[in-house]
């Protein structure tokens, strides 16, 4: 796999036979994005779950505080942190619900003070990076799918054919993931099926469902556009499905990155930076 | 059991954030540092103008916050800040059903008025039943009465350099009034009434009796209650620390709180 891949090989005295093929993969705009998401995403999921804290309660519907059910919560009792999801109680002393700071003091917060933007409590310092970074998201989402659409990254790179929408293909491809057999050679330069359908749910899906259930928390934004509350069910099914998302976008964070070090970290990340992409070779026996 | 479980639970916890908390503590106070920076402030702080500026683009003056009916309610309305103003004056007011209770309209106005509760309601009245949005994320559904701000500051003939009304209230936190204040577009706005009653009853102490803002699109902490005077006035400068409202000047919450 990655090892068969020396990065740093200058291309001039290596036999032709076994020179790296490097092939343009990425994009200015698409590498640019990536990057400004990297730190967008992250900014946006520390402050989250500082604002989060301020009332570690979901609900469904348009209504929601301390008197009325919450289908989840994260709380404390007098000497312990848990989790709770309907009737179900988990522990979680000493990462949710009731953790020690930096300064050795016991917490009763929902999210420790590592996982948030302050590290201590502050609402307003959390929503001054949360509604400042929601506008670099937003703009960036707009921008690059602007570009996406005109510049042909949709219809080149992410437009998934018909022979890949059967389903005997898409086994294939999750068979391949699951025995962590990666595309070699030419087939390296595409993105597979998952990869397409995971990418366009991102910039499709989560990304826009993150703003759009984000917009309908305000209810400045409710008001001007009253449809937002009808679309998600209220305000507080949608600050429900805000919360559900980002730790989607958690979940397709963490695929994201066992894949690049799965397929060889070095070779993908340069490929993010320079836009040149060495193609493992292919296997041996085959075409 | 738990009482021989749990030490030693604690205490493996506790080990395990401090070890955490030892490797992440310099980077950590380094964004702590970076979230305090005079020019982070500043440029992060761009982000309520942005919003302001483009919901203010996006919605009519006039665009109403979403009605509900009497089904919405929510079963018990949670009360938020202060519960019940301290000072034997209030004290005294609440005694008396707040029978003697006044609201003074003054500053750019050309008639400064003494409104008292009977004043209030005999004024055309606004029902509304509205979505209250605390700052923390918890909603309320609670229907309110009360005359429009709108006929108050017509009866008072707020002048034409007023760009802003501020809200004194009766109760203290840490010694300091509290206030508020919204522009001239949530002032006027239809929906923006002086409640004195909630859900068909006189608006209880802890909701704000016998006064309160209702100003629906925006967040909780801008619907000042226990109501004693309303100013207009051409700039913020001069009131409180200048940030215009309580938790403004003092835990830097947004002033257009409309999300």
């Amino acid at each position: 796999m990655a090892e068969a891949d020396s990065p740093d090989v200058p291309p001039a005295p290596v036999p032709e036979t076994l020179a790296p093929v490097r092939v343009y993969r990425h994009r200015l705009p698409t590498r640019i994005w990536h990057w400004l998401n990297a730190v967008t995403l992250l900014v946006m999921l520390m402050s989250g779950l500082m604002i989060f804290n301020a009332h570690p309660r979901l609900y469904w519907g348009q209504y929601g505080a301390n008197p009325d059910r919450a289908w989840f919560a994260i709380g404390a009792t007098s000497d312990t942190g848990y989790v709770r999801f309907g009737e179900t109680r988990i522990e979680t002393t000493g990462v949710l619900g009731r953790w020690t700071n930096a300064g050795g003091e016991e917490k009763t917060w929902a999210f420790p003070g590592w996982a948030t933007i302050p590290t201590s409590y502050d609402l307003a310092a959390g929503r001054r990076w949360h509604l400042f970074f929601a506008w670099v998201l937003s703009v960036g989402l707009t921008l690059y799918m602007v570009w996406s659409l005109f510049g042909g990254h949709i219809r080149r790179d992410l437009h998934v054919r018909r022979a890949e929408w059967s389903p005997r293909h898409i086994w294939h491809d999750i068979k391949d993931h699951a025995r962590l057999r990666f595309p070699r050679g030419e087939a390296a330069a595409r993105y597979n099926i998952l990869q397409k359908l995971s990418y366009i749910g991102v910039i499709f899906g989560l990304l826009p469902l993150m703003i759009f259930t984000g917009l309908t928390m305000s209810p400045g934004m409710d008001a001007a556009w009253p449809w937002l509350l009808d679309l998600f069910g209220g305000r507080q099914s949608a600050r429900s499905i805000h919360f559900i998302a980002a730790w989607l976008l958690v979940l397709f964070f963490l695929v994201h990155i066992m894949m690049v070090i799965l397929a060889g970290p070095i070779n993908e990340v340069r490929s993010m930076i320079s836009g040149w992409f060495t193609l493992p070779p292919e296997r041996e026996g085959e075409a | 059991m738990s009482g021989v479980l749990l030490p030693r639970r604690r205490l493996i916890a506790r080990a395990g954030g401090l070890v955490a908390a030892a490797g992440a503590l310099p980077l950590l106070s380094g964004c702590d540092a970076i979230s305090e920076a005079p020019a982070v402030r500043k440029i992060l702080s761009m982000g309520e103008e942005m919003n302001r500026a483009s919901q203010r683009a996006l919605m009519d003056r006039d665009a109403l916050a979403r009605e509900f009916t009497r089904a919405d309610l929510s079963p018990v309305f949670r009360s938020n800040g202060t519960k019940l103003p301290d000072g034997a004056a209030y004290a005294v007011h609440a005694a008396a059903g707040f029978a003697d209770w006044r609201i003074t309209v003054s500053g750019l106005v050309a008639r400064p008025l003494s409104l008292s509760m009977a004043d209030i309601r005999a004024m055309p009245q606004r029902t509304q039943i509205t979505r209250h949005d605390c700052v923390e994320g918890w909603s309320a559904i609670g229907e309110w009465t009360g005359p429009q701000l709108r006929r108050i500051l017509e009866a008072a003939g707020v002048k034409d350099r007023a760009r802003y009304i501020v809200f004194r209230c009766a109760d203290r936190i840490d010694d300091a009034f509290y206030y508020e204040s919204c522009d001239m577009v949530d002032s006027l706005h239809p929906q923006t009434i002086l409640a004195w009653a909630m859900n068909g009853a006189v608006l209880p102490i802890a909701n704000g009796a016998p006064l309160r803002l209702r100003i629906e699109r925006q967040l909780g902490y801008k619907h000042a209650k226990y109501l004693t005077g309303i100013e207009a006035v051409a700039s913020l400068d001069q009131i409180g620390a200048g940030k215009g409202g309580f938790w403004e000047d003092r835990i830097d919450y947004e002033w257009y709180a409309g999300i």
